[in-house]
């Protein structure tokens, strides 16, 4: 047996204890599994269905023509220029938070046979949720940008700042969200439950069916509490930012659609949401690393 | 020779919650009733491995055996004592969990090997020795839904015996498969341990844990009750070694 110096010059490396957590940053080593996960699941998910993939573009096909439709036709808060971009613009944003709040909150438990058995950094599970989720978002920008082709769409400096910043806060807070919540799920399954209601909640505290112009309306001068605390959702600043980016340049007169239906400080706003979601995720990842020990007997 | 495997003081015990909700959490603590029953798997257990050794792990079911091989995994870590291990792991644990069955046996092959820790090169050189060991040739591209319990094992088991580590922790695999098949396997993993790789073995096989290992290792409820030669462990559990098996 060799002395402890001679072992901690061993070709092999050190001594260390096998189940050491090394977070994101080992996601990010071995981005080859990471990138063989995101696929598998892409493969996998609508495998054994007639139209695949489509799904996913189905079911918020329809919802956007919900709230088109019955919303903004028929109920019709008062005429808005462009409606179908502004929903469209924020149904992005909430499609993709929703999506990485259901499928991330799932996705330990559903690695169940990974866990038990094979020592990898379990952030894999939630980041691939991510990555799959966003790749999602990309024919529907696509859309979005033959509909702003057609409306007219005249993007100035900010609005390419603000579409980047959008993506960038829901980004932060989605993976925030789907590392706390897949970690949780692990103990308490009653987790997909409340899932559902947040989704609820999620789709009619922004922006997206309504203009914000109506909260400001309503709350700006009289209320500041709710005004603020309605703006205090990362989501309502991110689909605001891609109102921003989106629907402002289309319609007639920009500024006043600026003034009107947008808050104030918007951009300073946005970066805030992007700095909290950064320390969001830190503080997201210190929990699931610090649950993670017991994931393997727990799942 | 140095340390591979240091296991030292080791205790796990595991909660049985007796809530999966917070509903039950919630009723549970206002009858005051217990939250959750523990059940101790290992008790203050102690070993050193060298590296080249190879170790037998035998005892009952229930035992202890397989918790821990998942503590120097790496999948569990220990509420007492501490694990210390040296170089890169590969667990021939449960081979198949990595396998999809919507995925080809090619797709498999990849993804298996990069859960086992191996690099998209390393796989690529070793496509082919992967491949011609599992025989599975003519299913390469089909899905793995369709090959037998038997196949998938073959095709899982390729792929764990040719990742590239210092330390093989090996859980009753060698059942699987048929006869010609479970000769090539222990004839890998005599190369192996021919190559100076430290292994784990645990079986409940006399003759096979006499074939792979000079130490043993014996469990009982989750203590150490012998360790020593593995013709010793063999004998105090009193595995009878003409039993079955002829390989």
């Amino acid at each position: 047996m060799s002395t402890s110096v001679a072992a901690d010059s061993h070709p092999l490396g050190p001594l260390q204890n096998p189940g050491r957590v090394g977070g994101l940053t080992d996601v990010f080593r071995r981005r080859y599994l990471l990138k063989l996960l995101v696929r598998k699941e892409l493969r996998v998910r609508y495998q054994g269905s007639v139209i695949g993939f489509a799904w996913s573009y189905v079911k918020p096909a329809v919802r956007f023509l919900m709230y088109y439709f019955i919303i903004g036709l028929i109920l019709g808060p008062r005429s808005l220029e462009n409606r179908a971009l502004h929903i469209f613009a924020g149904m992005i944003m909430v499609s993709f938070f929703t999506n990485a709040l259901t499928a991330g909150t799932k996705s330990v438990v559903k690695n169940k046979s990974l866990v038990r058995k094979i020592n990898l950094p379990r952030e894999m599970f939630p980041v691939a949720s991510i990555m799959v989720s966003a790749y999602h978002m990309v024919p529907m920008y696509v859309i979005m940008l033959f509909g702003c082709l057609l409306t007219g769409w005249q993007p100035d400096f900010g609005a390419f700042v603000a579409g980047v910043m959008a993506l960038a806060v829901v980004l932060t807070w989605g993976l925030g969200v789907a590392l706390l919540l897949s970690a949780l799920n692990v103990f308490f399954r009653d987790m997909s439950n409340i899932v559902d209601v947040v989704q609820t909640v999620i789709t009619w505290t922004v922006p997206m069916i309504y203009p914000f112009g109506i909260i400001a309306d309503r709350f700006r001068e009289t209320n500041q509490v709710i005004y603020e605390l309605y703006l205090s959702s990362p989501l309502c600043i991110a689909v605001l930012l891609n109102d921003r980016a989106f629907w402002v340049p289309s319609v007639e007169r920009p500024q006043v659609a600026l003034s009107e239906e947008l808050p104030a400080y918007l951009f300073q706003r946005g970066l805030l949401m992007i700095v909290l979601g950064l320390v969001f995720v830190w503080i997201a990842q210190a929990v699931f690393a610090r649950l993670e020990s017991r994931f393997a007997e727990k799942v | 020779m140095a340390q591979a495997v240091v296991v030292d003081g080791v205790t796990k015990t595991f909660k049985l919650a007796n809530h999966k909700t917070m509903k039950k959490l919630v009723v549970n603590a206002a009858k005051r009733r217990p939250l959750s029953r523990s059940f101790t798997a290992l008790e203050d257990v102690s070993f050193t491995l060298d590296q080249g050794e190879s170790i037998g792990l035998m005892g009952l079911n229930g035992s202890g055996k397989s918790t821990l091989l998942k503590l120097i995994s790496g999948v569990m870590s220990p509420d007492f004592g501490q694990v210390l291990t040296r170089g890169r792991i590969a667990g021939l644990i449960e081979v198949g969990a990595g396998f999809h069955p919507d995925l080809t046996g090619r797709e498999n092959i990849y993804l298996n090997g990069a859960i086992l820790g191996m690099s998209e090169t390393e796989i690529d050189n070793k496509f082919d020795l992967i491949l011609g060991f599992s025989e599975m040739e003519k299913f390469l591209d089909s899905e793995v839904r369709h090959y037998s319990s038997g196949q998938f094992m073959r095709l899982a088991f390729a792929v764990a015996v040719h990742t590239d580590c210092d330390i093989f922790l090996i859980d009753e695999v060698l059942a699987v498969g048929d006869q010609p098949f479970r000769k090539k396997c222990m004839k890998r993993i005599l190369e192996l341990k021919a190559e100076g790789r430290t292994m784990v073995f645990v079986s409940h096989n006399a003759k096979q844990v006499l074939r792979i290992c000079e130490r043993g290792l014996v469990l009982d409820a989750g203590r150490v009750v012998f360790e020593g030669s593995a013709a010793d462990a063999v004998k105090t559990i009193k595995y009878d070694i003409t039993d079955e098996d002829e390989d």
